[in-house]
């Protein structure tokens, strides 16, 4: 339905459903993490300040740390998301769904020497708008994905009310754009329900305004098997 | 059977295994029939399988978006937990550096070759011909560079190859955190059909045998070699090394043979990653003789130099002879 949608088959013979992340989401994910990881360092460096030679000595292997592992140590072992992907509400996945391990998570992120180039991100982003599943070179050659970790969808609530029996026949595709209709209701604004409902005129006849809302609901609740 | 009934028949079902989720990964393991849930973890595999039957019945019916979407959710985090990573890797590292991480370089043998003669080829040309032409050197290192490297070099130093200020540990986290960075450009950039990977080794080649060559001409040889010795079969062969893996990515682009290029890739990416592996932890210990070892002053220069030979030769046997028997 949408083409961020990626189809990944599991070993059961279904396929789950990942939503890809495109450039901005990742790149403001990127801007977090760089700005914890910038805070840290500074934090780190006022410490230490006291500590002379032996002090720059800690805050370089800390530089160094930040800089190739923090992505890879976060990825492999707090469920594929940095800080920043974290609260961008991104997670890092192999291709076929399951999280990443030490090698791919290695991989992909080694290869941001390469993606950064020749500066900030450019081959990076020219990689992610160039194939279909946003992967920079990194991901490609650590065959990783990075995923939209799904909010807890609301449970199925289509609003309570009398079946209407739909006068002409429903197509599959064409019911269940009927039911996610019904679903939304609870969530856009009376107005712009009442908008929609009135474009289906085949199946809400003279009806306008809130009673086309209504017939709509009530032929969701038909189709769903209430009532 | 429509959404309704679908809902009443399974919903017990499905909610009992998303609290099953909910749970605390320890407490998952631990749990032989979990009270709050009523599913025992012997019957986990099984609930899932039901779980992914519901959802593709509940996708092929065109069930409503939402219910759809929480069985899709639940799917993939059940996905996680069954596919996820199993413990019990810790033996894993010394096999590596025992069996796997020779033999893996030796499989490679002819691109190991290739990088090498990128590499040591320009630093030894340079090497030699700087001894009659010592301001050859200018056309690759800009005479402030050189100026600080004579200084680092002063047969007058407290120290070798460090300013007299400099603290051991300071340097030895500058070696890592420099040298290893190289390592990374030098792996990295290989996935640009292998260019980065050639010039990073032509350059750093170049580099290193330009101010060789000319600290000898100089009359500074002897600080300078007593210095490098004791690292250099380490640091060298670890850039090389990552040259190699670098270049392995770039074979894979250039030609990926019966595979699409993006599957030879990520083919190409599995021993590729592996030798950084090694090749980071060389970067680790030569940092380690760089920051400690190198500098002292208080053993002359044969005792450096016969240190320095027996680690090449401690490398070489390695990468030669180690883990022939449990080759894989």
């Amino acid at each position: 339905m949408l083409d961020t949608a990626r189809q990944v088959a599991t070993p059961e013979g279904i396929e789950i459903t990942l939503r890809l992340a495109g450039p901005v989401p990742r790149a403001l994910a990127y801007l977090l993490d760089l700005l914890i990881r910038g805070a840290a360092l500074i934090a780190l460096s006022i410490a230490v300040s006291a500590l002379g030679q032996f002090g720059m000595a800690i805050f370089l292997l800390t530089a160094f740390l930040l800089e190739w592992l923090y992505p890879v140590v976060f990825e492999v072992l707090a469920s594929g998301a940095t800080p920043g992907k974290r609260a961008m509400g991104l997670m890092v996945l192999n291709d076929d769904g399951t999280p990443v391990r030490w090698p791919a998570s290695l991989t992909r992120n080694l290869l941001r020497a390469l993606d950064f180039l020749p500066f900030f991100y450019f081959i990076g982003l020219l990689a992610m708008v160039i194939n279909s599943d946003f992967k920079r070179l990194g991901d490609l050659a650590a065959n990783t994905l990075v995923v939209y970790r799904e909010h807890k969808p609301l449970k199925a609530s289509i609003p309570e009310s009398a079946a209407a029996v739909p006068l002409v026949t429903l197509s599959l595709s064409e019911q269940r754009t009927l039911l996610d209709f019904a679903e939304r209701t609870s969530r856009i604004t009376p107005e712009r329900a009442a908008e929609l409902a009135e474009i289906v005129s085949p199946l809400v006849g003279d009806n306008t305004g809130q009673a086309a809302v209504r017939q709509i609901v009530g032929i969701a609740n038909h189709l769903a098997g209430r009532g | 059977m429509k959404q309704a009934a679908f809902e009443n028949c399974y919903r017990d079902e499905i909610d009992r295994f998303e609290a099953w989720l909910d749970l605390a990964p320890k407490q998952r393991r631990r749990m032989k029939h979990d009270a709050t849930t009523g599913l025992a973890t012997d019957d986990v595999p099984a609930a899932y399988r039901h779980l992914c039957q519901l959802m593709a019945l509940a996708r092929d019916r065109q069930y409503s978006p939402d219910l759809v979407d929480r069985l899709n959710h639940l799917v993939l985090r059940g996905h996680h937990v069954l596919y996820g990573p199993a413990g019990g890797q810790r033996t894993r590292l010394l096999a590596f550096l025992a069996n796997g991480f020779p033999a893996l370089v030796r499989a490679e043998r002819l691109l190991v070759l290739a990088a090498a003669l990128l590499f040591f080829g320009p630093l030894l040309l340079l090497l030699v011909a700087l001894q009659w032409h010592p301001d050859f050197v200018l056309h690759f290192v800009s005479p402030d560079q050189l100026a600080e490297y004579e200084e680092m070099y002063d047969p007058a130093n407290a120290r070798l190859g460090q300013r007299d200020s400099d603290d051991n540990v300071m340097m030895f986290a500058f070696y890592i955190w420099n040298n290893v960075k190289i390592g990374i450009q030098t792996f990295a950039t290989g996935l640009a059909f292998g260019l980065g990977s050639v010039f990073y080794l032509l350059f750093n080649g170049t580099v290193i045998g330009a101010i060789a060559g000319y600290l000898t001409a100089v009359g500074h040889g002897e600080p300078f070699w007593s210095f490098v010795a004791g690292h250099s079969a380490m640091e060298l062969i670890a850039i090389v090394l990552s040259g190699a893996a670098g270049m392995k990515l770039g074979g894979a682009v250039i030609a990926p043979g019966n595979l699409s290029r993006k599957a030879a890739l990520v083919e190409a990416a599995r021993p590729a990653i592996r030798i950084m592996y090694g090749a980071a932890l060389m970067f680790l210990l030569a940092a380690f003789i760089e920051g400690f070892w190198s500098p002292l002053k208080a053993f002359p220069p044969t005792v450096k130099y016969a240190v320095g030979l027996a680690l090449w030769a401690l490398v070489v046997a390695y990468f030669t002879m180690a883990g022939r028997s449990r080759a894989t």
